[in-house]
């Protein structure tokens, strides 16, 4: 059951529904009722070599009036080195599906960004498999769609592998966005370490979905998951489900989920000082999101990503 | 002289209860005026007031600062119009670094008044200087405005700010709490620098402590939401031996 075989096989049935558990809060066959002509498929390849470095942009864009499937298979060998952006500005319906292995002692460094029409229904789903030692480092900045889903799904082999997976959602008007993580750590000694951010106002829903199960004897595991909204309007909407499954004894685990307002106290300091209510509140929303921007170590992809709130927030205010 | 600050028979009620019962109170331009009372008076609602904090609701009355309706103009407009309070509790403010918040505060009020920003290089300077007269470390105004700060630190960040946004009325609201007597005079030094005969200021405290180093020209006791008793600074050395009880009598 997937956007992407309603696509290929044009059977609504498939499509997720908010009978499933997983996609109730992103329903596609309640939204759907039919589906524009499938452009054909394309496929994205990209091979990392033992110890190579490359910097890739992908970009994903369906046409208004179509809808579409890709594929992608990313691999990066031991001690590779990938520095990923994918561009999602589609204005159709897409489904991307891609398959991520990362080596032995690799990195990844993962920026995923949305540019969706209002009238776009926009899925990106990744399965990750990491190596021992393997480094991935992930941020999901996006705007939403008229319905929105970025997944990730991260098989972690504890072992030394170091996993962040961050995240922001910045959504007005009636748009949608879910992000949705899941991190199964299998064996020993493995990181994971995620901040997801986000801001809703006018009728827009923000979901996040965070899900960490740490397996049976999968001990020295260190996981922490954060998830902090800020909903500016009383027709937006939050729906948070953070889940620790822990199968093991020998833990580290911590998860906090916040959903409220700007601070009434700060926003009157900051107007006592001078500053105007439209820019006070822009200020302190900027700082409230800016902890996520402050994590991506990259100095460019930083930068850029900062670039890319400032533009999401002078717009939406 | 004309008064400066002019506040006549101000009602301010919070949650629909009544605080302030009637407030009369007029400080003239270069003066300083200690407002003091026993706690409940209503001594930071006047300031909240007078600032224009939401929830604070005049219900009656006029304040004016040199002639313009106050409680006509939204909080960030009394600023730019000169009213500064230096808050009991300063506020934090996660992710805005001190000097980009006050530097984001002097930009916004020279736009509303019309004048032109302030330069990186000059905004510099200037904050380096009003630091080091306020003895404070140059690289807590690199950390976000006063998280984490001591009672101390967040008292001389708002001094700073004010001698960065040069008020024509100031307002400090319990200045001495929290403070030890070392920064008690730092902070004090830096009030008595800014007195001046464009500047009035209006000192609230529970205290007399901090009236020994700032000198008010006058002192007014409030008390039951209104100003009770009105005398020269001997008037706060008596408050100090004698309490509040007799003027909370008096206006019940």
């Amino acid at each position: 059951m997937s956007l992407a075989r309603a696509i290929e096989t044009g059977d609504l049935t498939a499509l997720p529904s908010r009978r499933d558990e997983d996609w109730r809060w992103t329903d596609l066959r309640g939204l759907l009722r039919t589906l524009p002509p499938a452009a054909p498929a394309k496929l994205e390849r990209i091979v990392v070599n033992p110890g190579e470095t490359r910097v890739v942009d992908l970009c994903f864009r369906v046409a208004a009036g179509y809808s579409q499937v890709t594929r992608g298979d990313i691999q990066v060998a031991d001690g590779g080195h990938l520095a990923l952006t994918e561009d999602y500005d589609g204005e159709g319906v897409s489904d991307t599906e891609l398959t991520i292995s990362l080596g032995a002692n690799s990195r990844l460094e993962r920026i995923v960004k949305t540019h969706s029409s209002d009238d776009a229904v926009c899925v990106s789903r990744a399965e990750v498999t990491l190596g021992a030692g393997a480094v991935l480092r992930q941020t999901v900045l996006t705007s939403g769609a008229r319905r929105q889903r970025i997944e990730t799904r991260v098989t972690h082999p504890g072992a030394g592998a170091s996993v962040r997976l961050d995240g922001l959602y910045l959504l007005a008007d009636k748009r949608h966005a879910d992000i949705t993580t899941a991190v199964t750590h299998a064996g020993v000694g493995g990181t994971t370490d995620q901040l997801i951010k986000g801001v809703v106002r006018d009728q827009a829903r923000g979901v996040f979905q965070g899900r960490i199960v740490v397996s049976p004897g999968a001990d020295q595991t260190e996981a922490r998951m954060g998830h902090h909204a800020l909903v500016l309007s009383d027709r937006a909407e939050v729906d948070g489900k953070p889940e620790l499954e822990i199968y093991a004894d020998d833990v580290v685990c911590a998860h906090g989920n916040t959903v409220g307002a700007l601070d009434e106290d700060a926003l009157f300091y900051a107007r006592q000082r001078g500053i105007p209510e439209y820019e006070a509140r822009a200020m302190l929303t900027e700082a409230f999101v800016g902890e996520v921007i402050d994590r991506i170590e990259h100095d460019d992809a930083r930068e850029a990503a900062r670039a890319w709130v400032a533009g999401q927030l002078g717009r939406a205010s | 002289m004309k008064p400066m600050l002019s506040i006549k028979n101000l009602h301010v009620s919070v949650a629909g209860k009544p605080i302030l019962d009637g407030l009369t109170l007029d400080i003239p331009a270069g003066e300083v005026h200690a407002v003091m009372g026993p706690n409940g008076a209503g001594k930071s609602t006047l300031s909240y007031a007078l600032a224009g904090r939401p929830g604070y609701e005049v219900t009656a009355g006029s304040a004016t600062l040199d002639g313009v309706d106050l409680l006509a103009l939204e909080p960030d407009e009394r600023a730019s119009k000169g009213v500064f309070l230096s808050f009991q509790y300063p506020t934090e403010i996660p992710g805005v670094p001190a000097l980009t918040f006050i530097r984001t505060a002097l930009n916004a009020q020279h736009k509303a008044r019309g004048e032109a920003e302030i330069s990186a290089p000059d905004f510099l300077r200037l904050v380096r200087a009003k630091a080091a007269a306020l003895k404070m470390d140059f690289d807590m105004l690199k950390r976000p405005l006063n998280v984490g700060f001591s009672g101390g630190e967040k008292k001389r960040m708002e001094i700073l700010q004010m001698a960065m946004l040069p008020p024509h009325l100031a307002i400090l609201d319990e200045t001495d709490s929290g403070l030890d007597i070392d920064a008690l005079r730092i902070v004090s030094e830096g009030v008595n620098a800014m007195r001046g005969p464009e500047r009035s200021m209006l000192v609230i405290t529970h205290y007399q402590r901090l009236l020994d180093y700032i000198r008010p020209d006058r002192v007014h006791v409030l008390a039951m939401g209104r100003i009770v008793a009105s005398g020269g600074p001997e008037l706060a050395h008596a408050l100090e031996a004698e309490g509040y009880d007799k003027y909370a009598q008096e206006a019940a």
